[in-house]
């Protein structure tokens, strides 16, 4: 099989509201001009583009069309696009790798998440007869899920602040990010609830932001980049969409996909504790870094147990979602920040983790390594 | 202009679907104030129900009676309830399993606060004053009056009477008809931002000008300034001022009434290539009868009065005949 690589990453700022256009034009031309100054290719290399965003977010049809402005299309260009994250736009370029219909492909991902209410768009992902005429918002269905692991056991409101404090911190560095710096889980506590048991701590900010990978094929990837960050496996999983029909402490669609690319996840049936102590043992280890696309605290802890990564893995160095999390972007951008974590040669094995839909519905994991 | 415009964007369609043969006998019980649930291969009841078994994948034989009360196994509150959702007033999210089911069914409970909300509490439905066969039949659900007891145990404590809903058990209001097809409103509020080059053009309409702007690479037009050449994907940043006459690129004929229509049908809708601009813009050709409009026709702005000029195309009301001769095809065979 083809052997593939990301070679290149860029992000735009992730903010609360920025003055651009939903068709996201504004946010794309800087980071396609870095992301192609930084491979050295022009725009005629690409041969294939693949985008991912929302009619919905902006609030008109065909609204990624008028992104295509953003490449420069002519002559016309080979191009698809997926009402999805930016990362299964990814998926989709890399299978047109494989196939051998291009040798280079980007893939982008780019949402204006503050042009409407994103709590009550999100809430027609959902089952349009049962679930969306009552307009459950995207936070109250993560509130729901939290509460089930709390009472059960699997966190707490604590270890959820922790995670908060943590990705913040580490956020720092990170000069895209929307939120960052020093607070202690101890003072998040302290802030009242938005829907008990979640704090605003707890739920991604609400952003606008762009992101954009490219992916090379075998000596095209070496020839361009010092340090390539091969996919040594890309799979994508869904659990069923009846939010009382699932156990929704778990996220088995996380676990199939991370077990099917390559990495242990957690066995089907297995208890976490069963899950946690055998995956340690086993050989998640062998990731030095994982960027996981939880955009609600618990959902980090829960994925951290679907997919086995042991405690000697590092999480969300660039602070994951939870400060930044533009919608239709931000999946790409964890597999885009795990790449760059091996291409900068401070990792030698990482995983990028995507989600979509309600309570960690759909899973993508895409596994990289140095060679 | 340092910010760009911005105006309010209301989005608002009914998505009509049809059922299938599962959720229809679903919604039409619920119509006729029973809940029904599938069961599945492994005996397990779901309610709602499945079309498909999620295991075997068959289609659910006969649906089964569950409710009209059950056990909270999961909730959140919601402080400031959204538009569109069950209640106004603050409520909790839960997960209910009904009796005699197996899975949950995700409703609001009317609990009036966080502190009476509990995962184990007995709830029962609350149906809405006039049932449609759609999920919003079930106004809410409502704790039970003895919440630690199962309701065959004793007698439950009476009720407060809800003036606007039936007691439970209460017969139908009419003979159930099947329910083939819901009703979804959707109503959503955005804020429409205009790009930078789109702004300045609106704001030059405002003027009375036709604003522009060029790509530094290939030299074309655009107008309306879409903020980067399509053609070169750079940022188009010199600004040019076009005249109002142009060349008629294409059109149709608009025969199709329709709600909200500004001219009454037959008018034209054609596209026009401003005299200096590279790509042609959409507007109405009036002041001809619809059969003499014709490729190559030029045409010339007519403005609305002045006081009424806003940041709009609808400055310009409409294009009319420019008493010309055609521009030769030439001249615009490349802007079609």
């Amino acid at each position: 099989m083809t052997d593939v690589a990301v070679i290149g990453f860029a992000q735009s700022p992730c903010v609360r509201r920025g003055d651009g256009t939903t068709s996201g034009v504004e946010m794309l031309v800087p980071i396609f001009q870095e992301v192609l100054r930084s491979t050295g290719l022009a725009r005629g290399d690409i041969g294939f583009w693949c985008s991912g965003s929302s009619d919905y977010l902006a609030g008109r049809a065909f609204s990624f069309v008028q992104a295509v402005d953003a490449i420069g299309a002519f002559p016309p260009i080979m191009e698809s696009h997926v009402e999805m994250d930016g990362a299964w736009a990814l998926y989709e370029a890399w299978v047109k790798i494989l196939t051998g219909d291009a040798d280079i492909a980007l893939a982008y991902g780019f949402g204006k998440s503050s042009a409407g209410d994103l709590r009550r768009v999100l809430a027609l992902q959902l089952d349009p007869y049962l679930l969306a005429p009552l307009w459950p918002d995207s936070v109250a269905i993560a509130a729901l899920q939290a509460r089930l692991g709390i009472e059960a056991g699997l966190w707490s409101e604590k270890e959820m602040a922790e995670v908060a404090a943590r990705s913040r911190a580490a956020a720092i560095s990170n000069p895209q990010a929307q939120l960052s710096g020093e607070i202690s889980a101890e003072e998040l506590l302290d802030q009242p609830y938005v829907a008990d048991p979640l704090r605003a701590h707890d739920c991604a900010p609400v952003g606008d932001g762009a992101a954009v990978v490219i992916l090379a094929a075998g000596d095209r990837a070496r020839e361009l980049c010092p340090r390539p960050a091969w996919i040594t496996g890309f799979e994508h999983r869904i659990d069923s969409p009846s939010l009382g029909a699932r156990d929704l402490t778990t996220a088995p669609s996380a676990a199939a996909a991370a077990r099917a690319a390559g990495t242990p996840g957690r066995a089907s049936g297995a208890s976490d504790h069963d899950a946690a102590a055998s995956d340690r043992a086993a050989g998640a280890s062998d990731l030095d870094v994982a960027e996981l696309h939880a955009p609600f605290t618990h959902q980090e802890i829960l994925l951290r147990g679907a997919l086995g990564l042991g405690d000697g893995v590092r999480v969300n160095p660039s602070g994951g979602p939870l400060c930044g999390n533009p919608m239709f972007a931000a999946g790409l951008a964890r597999i885009g920040s795990a790449a760059r974590e091996i291409m900068s040669g401070r990792a030698d094995r990482a995983l990028g983790h995507a989600t979509s839909g309600p309570a960690l519905q759909q899973n993508l994991v895409c596994v990289m390594e140095a060679r | 202009m340092s910010q760009p415009l911005r105006a309010p964007l209301e989005i608002g369609f009914d998505y009509t679907r049809s059922l299938g043969p599962t959720l229809s006998q679903f919604m039409t019980a619920l119509a006729g104030r029973r809940i029904l649930g599938s069961r599945a291969a492994d005996g397990r009841v779901h309610a709602p129900p499945f079309e498909y078994d999620p295991v075997t994948f068959a289609a659910p034989g006969t649906l089964v009676e569950v409710g009209p009360e059950g056990t909270v196994v999961g909730w959140s509150w919601a402080p400031q309830p959204l538009e569109g959702q069950p209640l106004a007033h603050p409520f909790a999210w839960a997960l209910i399993r009904l009796d005699g089911a197996d899975t949950a069914m995700l409703h609001a409970v009317d609990a009036g606060s966080a502190e009476a909300m509990r995962t184990g509490m007995r709830v029962r439905v609350r149906w809405a004053g006039s049932p449609v066969g759609s999920i919003c039949d079930i106004a809410c659900f409502e704790p039970c009056p003895a919440p630690e007891r199962a309701p065959h145990m004793e007698p439950a404590a009476p009720a407060e009477p809800e003036p606007e809903a039936p007691p439970p058990g209460s017969p139908p209001p009419g003979p159930p008809e099947l329910v083939t097809m819901v009703t979804t409103p959707v109503r959503l509020h955005y804020e429409h931002t205009a790009s930078a080059g789109e702004s300045r053009f609106l704001a030059g309409l405002a003027d009375g000008r036709l604003l522009g702007e060029r790509c530094p690479v290939c030299g074309q037009v655009y107008i309306p300034p879409r903020g980067a050449c399509p053609t070169d994907g750079v940022p188009t940043t010199e600004e040019v001022e076009l005249a109002d006459v142009g060349t008629v690129t294409t059109f149709c004929v608009v025969n199709v009434p329709y709600p909200g229509q500004r001219v009454t049908p037959p008018y034209v809708a054609a596209a026009i290539l401003l005299d200096g601009a590279d790509i042609p813009f959409q507007h109405l050709v009036l002041g001809c009868e619809p059969a003499e409009v014709r490729m190559g026709m030029r045409v010339r702005a007519v403005w609305r009065p002045r006081e009424q000029w806003g940041t709009t195309p609808e400055n310009i009301d409409h294009f009319r005949p420019a008493d010309e001769p055609d521009a030769p095809y030439e001249s615009y065979a490349r802007h079609l």
